[in-house]
């Protein structure tokens, strides 16, 4: 659906995209993740036929940015970073306007309003002048005005920025029911939202693409070493800690117990890649008679994959 | 053509939701109605001659602040981005805007209707003559108005799109003005360019298809001029 081919933005010889390529297929949900000044922004500019790459090529369904502009844009809904609406207009009034322009005309025009009025509840503020909206519902708006023509493509450039937690959880659900029939491109700063809408992940710094893959095999790829975290029923925190470490494939063990809770001691255990001692925990504990309160393994999270490139 | 409509119409309405529209044309009607009834009680003439020979000057201060907003302010607010990215091609935006500019405009020019009834009802009125008049003003403002969509189209500031628009305009009226003091070879063609010298021809009632040609091509240059401006997003 999106094809990019050694995509480059020079801004006066200066990079801000350095020479990307990836594809994006039907019904994927790509997220874009990336520092400030890393060219998200930038990108999603070119994807949506704004300003034309300085060098490279971008082709959606088939069509190039360029030259086939027209055709491209039809086919895209694209919520710029912060929402630039017109201010002295209402409401119901911007939404017709885009409706109108996105050729959408009678009857299904007042339908396809509706729906979106819904979707992103602006039920409540549909004749207020948009000038006056709070963030979050200037947001919502912009998000309307992206999907009003039910475009294959949605590119949305931090689509949850001063949204509401309610409002975030029914636009991530929104956003993974489209992205079962459509392409979505996003942005985000928020990585926890990534693993909960994309299936696929960009790690883009300074221009430049360094991973590309899904949230959970960039946290598998990029794990130092197998962490569990065990915890047991208050005992001599010492004993266990020192016996633990007598375990084979055992790195280190750090006690992680809070102080004031007496009853429980916690460890983290660091294990050499590739191994799995969980049973051999289980098995001593109940040799000694530790009462097991919890085991798990640690996922390296997807900040520590974002930190450990971008910084 | 239906997307020039809609700008058109959007366009249009932020004139009135603005207070832009309604200080137009109280101001445009103040004015031309203080020449009018001057003329009409001191002079004892109903003509439009009086608020004629102030409209050169009326316009060059107001078109400019009519087209100052129409791209420029697109530009500042980020908006124009959500508007190309539309599939609607930059031709059609410079039209609709300049269109809604221009309905504005009409509808100034053409509230001063009053003033024609009551020639009618104390003289004679020309109609040939009346119309010319209304051609005349309305071709010169439509010109003007190319001028500051052009202006409005190169910035992001709307006070520098007014300087901008308000100087090339005045530009414009000043050749006519200092033909007497040009060198006789250059007289033919700074009347040709002066904006003044083809309103006085209308003004008296004489439609020449030479002073049409001159306003549809000052009008068509600077369209374009604006045309490539918008487009100047998509240079590599
Ligand atoms: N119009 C411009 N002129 C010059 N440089 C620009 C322009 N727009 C962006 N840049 C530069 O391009 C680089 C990429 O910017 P971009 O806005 O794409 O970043 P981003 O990844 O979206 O960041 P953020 O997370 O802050 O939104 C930055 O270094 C920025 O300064
Ligand atoms: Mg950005």
């Amino acid at each position: 659906m999106i094809y990019i081919e050694n995509l480059t933005k020079l801004y006066a010889s200066t990079p801000a995209v350095d020479d990307i390529s990836f594809e994006v297929e039907t019904g994927e949900i790509l997220g874009f993740l990336g520092p400030n000044g890393a060219g998200k922004t930038t990108t999603m500019k070119m994807i949506t036929c704004y300003m034309p790459p300085t060098h490279g090529r971008i082709k959606i369904a088939g069509y190039d940015v360029f030259t086939d502009s027209l055709e491209v844009r039809k086919r895209i809904g694209y919520l710029p970073e912060n929402a630039p609406l017109y201010d002295d207009m209402n409401v119901l009034e911007y939404l017709k306007f885009v409706a109108e322009l996105r050729g959408i005309r009678g009857h299904e025009k007042s339908s396809r309003m509706k729906k979106m009025i819904e979707v992103t509840a602006l039920g409540d503020v549909l004749h207020k002048d948009i000038g006056e909206l709070s963030k979050g519902f200037r947001q919502r708006v912009g998000l309307a005005q992206a999907m009003i023509h039910d475009p294959d493509i949605l590119v949305l450039d931090e689509p949850t920025s001063g949204l509401d937690p309610n409002q975030i959880v029914d636009i991530r659900d929104l956003i993974r029911r489209l992205g079962e029939e459509k392409t979505v491109i996003l942005s985000t700063h928020i990585l926890p939202e990534v693993q909960a809408t994309c299936d696929r992940v960009l790690i883009i710094n300074r221009g430049k693409l360094v991973a590309d893959g899904t949230p959970e095999e960039l946290q598998s790829s990029f794990q130092g070493a197998e962490k569990l975290r065990v915890e047991f029923k208050a005992a001599d925190r010492d004993a266990i800690s020192s016996r633990l470490k007598e375990l084979s494939q055992v790195r280190s063990v750090n006690d992680v117990s809070q102080s004031q809770q007496s009853y429980s001691a916690a460890f983290i255990v660091e294990l050499e890649k590739g191994s799995d001692i969980r049973e051999e925990i289980f098995r001593l504990a109940v040799q000694e008679n530790w009462v097991l309160l919890e085991m798990y393994k640690e996922q390296a999270s997807l900040e520590n994959v974002f930190r450990e490139l971008t910084v | 053509m239906s997307n020039i409509l809609t700008i058109l119409k959007k366009e249009f309405k932020s004139y009135f939701n603005s207070a832009i529209a309604y200080i137009f044309i109280t101001v445009f009607l103040l004015i031309t109605g203080w020449f009018f009834v001057s003329d009409l009680f001191l002079a004892n003439q109903a003509s439009l001659r009086g608020p004629l020979s102030i409209i050169p000057l009326i316009f060059i201060f107001f078109i400019p602040g009519i087209s100052m907003r129409l791209i420029s302010e697109e530009r500042k607010s980020g908006t124009i981005e959500l508007l190309v990215t539309m599939p609607v091609k930059d031709h059609e935006i410079i039209l609709g805007k300049y269109f809604a500019a221009l309905a504005l405009l009409f509808a100034a020019v053409l509230s001063t209707f009053p003033y024609v009834m009551t020639i009618s009802i104390l003289g004679e009125v020309d109609g040939g003559v009346i119309f010319g008049q209304y051609l005349g003003m309305l071709l010169m403002g439509a010109a003007y108005l190319a001028i500051g969509t052009f202006a409005s189209s190169m910035t992001r500031n709307q006070i520098v799109a007014f300087i901008t628009s308000f100087l090339l305009v005045f530009i414009f009226f000043l050749i006519g003005k200092m033909l007497v003091f040009l060198p006789t070879s250059l007289v033919a063609i700074a009347e040709y360019i002066s904006i003044d010298f083809h309103f006085e021809n209308l003004v008296r009632g004489v439609v020449d298809s030479r002073d049409m040609i001159y306003y549809f091509s000052l009008i068509s240059f600077f369209l374009l001029l604006s045309f490539r401006a918008l487009g100047s997003r998509k240079w590599k």
